[in-house]
């Protein structure tokens, strides 16, 4: 459905994303993972269309990105960006219906089917209850969850989120994740929590220093090696009956710069 | 029940204007009561024959009329422009000169009347309409060398006003004695006595073409609530809205600015007045920024008029002043609410 072909991007100076290739399929589950500052949120943009890539093309179902007219792509594709913040005084349920923007034009009225709509994705994140909160006054994590209503409002085929579960508590991560892959949508996830990568996706992609490291099934592609060369963690990989794996972490090895820093602190 | 209260908003608030047209016409050295005003208007537009005195009529359809139609289509315009690049650069400081196009209006109007330049056929107006043109493609050029982010525009716009103004300052100090001095200070602060109908004719179908492009836009404007980015993530042709809006607003304001002068303030806090009221949505942001913009400044220069008798204060002086504490006002209670 979503295909990456050679993808490229950078700065004057610096490449950030370099040869990336993969195709998402339809109904998809796909997590991206990697280090701080490889380039997940970088590639997302590129995938939906809101950065031309300096190298290679973005297809949606075959046709390049930009030969989709903006109002048309946002019909068919959402994305959650990682922060995202206003200082106006809006209404959770006011955030929520911008969703319907790409399917209003300019003077279609507000119908009661679009109301019907952000209250469903309102519900859908469990904010039915604070629509009428303001914006200033909600929590970092229902601000997450009013942001994902946008994107569910809007009515895409496909989902691209930048680190969806930032800020929610336990229960609203696993809930979210849960939710987003009950929609039936195909989903581009960054995401953090390795587990959570492990539990809810279809295949995992790897970023490293801007490269596609891997991708593919979860069991393939955590293992402890990578784990050890892609994020300097020591971690057990448990795969137990249903064919899921588990991540334990070891003490994380501290950093070189760090371990010196702390020796050189206990010298004193 | 939003639509309807926003329709009754809308009623009242077209029914004040016509109030407000109706007393601007009435009030000056002579009042004449608001249904002569109705009836000189009547005779002039359908031939009506009401008996009224002609000199009164004169007064009110010649000066008057045109003078308070300006001041209306100047606060809808300002207003509109406010809002408009209040969205855009995401900043609740920005406000339609800050672009750099008063300043711009301002030494092209001194060029005009201290200089020379022009040679005496091109008027003052011409030559503001020109400057305010000249600053703003400077103040774009810039920023889009400069990054193209709103704070970069922002940025941009400043060092382009403290640009225009200082080249103003200099020109006035240099070539201005005392009596030209205190005239360009007094077409600064904004000032319609000279307005006649052809001004009108130009002022209104801008305002009008700038109004139905922004109206146009309306949710398109709600999308860049997160930015820009997000505002292309829901299906934003971000650069065509921008150069477009920005386009209109800067039009609108330079054709304002370069025939009454840059009166302050309308195109800052009436669209924060109005959010404070009506919400951040566009669709009724925009008509009721209009509108309140319109009386607004037509208030102000009734005040302005009535404020010393024989004597005209410029109308920046009366909409700061006026406009300040209400503002103020409106900001601690939007506190508290
Ligand atoms: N507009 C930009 N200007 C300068 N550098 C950029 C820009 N966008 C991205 N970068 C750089 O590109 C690299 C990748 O950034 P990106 O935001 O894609 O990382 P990420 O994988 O999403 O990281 P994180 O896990 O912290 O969100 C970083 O080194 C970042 O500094
Ligand atoms: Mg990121």
């Amino acid at each position: 459905m979503l295909t990456a072909e050679h993808l490229g991007w950078g700065l004057r100076d610096r490449a950030i994303l370099q040869d990336i290739s993969l195709t998402v399929q339809a109904g998809e589950f796909v997590g991206l993972i990697g280090p701080n500052g490889s380039g997940k949120s970088s590639l997302l943009a590129l995938l939906a269309g809101l950065r031309r890539p300096d190298h290679g093309t973005v297809r949606l179902d075959g046709t390049p990105l930009p030969a989709i007219p903006r109002r048309l792509l946002a019909q068919r594709l959402a994305l959650v960006e990682q922060q995202a913040q206003t200082q106006e005084r809006v209404t959770v349920r006011h955030v929520a219906g911008l969703g319907r923007t790409p399917h209003l034009g300019a003077f279609t009225p507000w119908s009661p089917q679009d109301t019907a709509c952000v209250d469903q994705a309102l519900a859908a994140v469990d904010l039915l209850d604070l629509a009428d909160r303001d914006w200033s006054g909600l929590s970092g994590g229902e601000r997450q969850r009013a942001h994902i209503a946008r994107a569910l409002a809007q009515q895409p085929e496909l989902l691209l989120l930048d680190e969806p579960t930032n800020h929610l508590d336990i229960a609203h991560q696993l809930g979210l994740l849960d939710l987003v892959r009950q929609q039936g949508l195909t989903v581009v996830a960054a995401l953090h929590d390795l587990n959570h990568a492990a539990l809810f996706c279809d295949r995992i992609a790897v970023l490293h220093h801007g490269r596609l490291d891997a991708f593919g099934p979860p069991a393939e592609i955590l293992t402890p090696d990578r784990l050890r060369r892609v994020f300097a963690v020591d971690a057990v990989v448990e795969t137990d009956a249903d064919g899921l794996c588990h991540i334990r972490y070891r003490v994380p090895r501290r950093p070189p710069m760090l371990a010196a820093a702390q020796k050189e602190l206990a010298r004193c | 029940m939003i639509r309807l209260r926003f329709s009754l908003a809308l009623l009242a608030g077209g029914l004040v204007l016509l109030a407000a047209l109706a007393i601007g016409a009435g009030v000056g050295e002579t009042a004449i009561p608001p249904d002569v005003v109705l009836k000189a208007v009547a005779n002039r537009l359908w031939v009506a024959g009401y008996p009224i005195d002609p000199i009164d009529e004169g007064v009110i359809w010649s000066y008057r009329l045109s003078r308070t139609l300006m001041a209306a289509c100047c606060g809808a315009g300002l207003a509109v422009s406010g809002v408009v690049l209040q969205s855009l650069l995401r900043n609740p400081l920005a406000d339609p000169y800050v672009m750099g196009i008063s300043a711009g209006a301002s030494t092209g109007a001194v060029a005009v009347a201290l200089l020379g330049l022009g040679g005496g056929v091109v008027s003052m107006s011409a030559g503001a309409l020109a400057g305010a043109l000249l600053a703003f493609g400077f103040v774009i050029l810039l920023a889009l060398k400069a990054g193209r982010s709103p704070v970069m525009v922002v940025l941009a716009g400043v060092a382009g006003s403290q640009l225009f103004n200082a080249i103003t300052s200099f020109v006035v100090a240099r070539s201005a004695n005392a009596e030209q001095a205190r005239g360009i200070l007094f077409w600064l602060l904004g000032n319609l006595s000279g307005v006649r109908w052809p001004d009108v004719g130009l002022a209104l179908p801008v305002l009008l073409v700038g109004m139905a492009l922004c109206l146009w836009h309306v949710r398109v404007l709600d999308a860049f609530l997160f930015g820009s980015s997000s505002a292309a993530a829901l299906g934003v042709s971000v650069r065509r809205v921008w150069v477009t809006l920005i386009g209109a607003s800067a039009v609108m304001t330079a054709v304002m600015v370069s025939m009454v002068g840059s009166i302050g303030f309308v195109g800052l806090v009436v669209p924060h007045a109005v959010r404070l009221v009506a919400g951040v949505s566009h669709g009724r942001l925009l008509p009721l920024s209009a509108l309140c913009g319109a009386v607004f400044l037509i208030i102000a220069d009734v005040v302005s008029r009535a404020l010393i008798t024989g004597q005209v204060v410029p109308i920046g002086v009366v909409t700061a002043l006026v406009g300040a504490p209400v503002f103020a006002l409106l900001l601690i209670r939007g506190r508290t609410a």
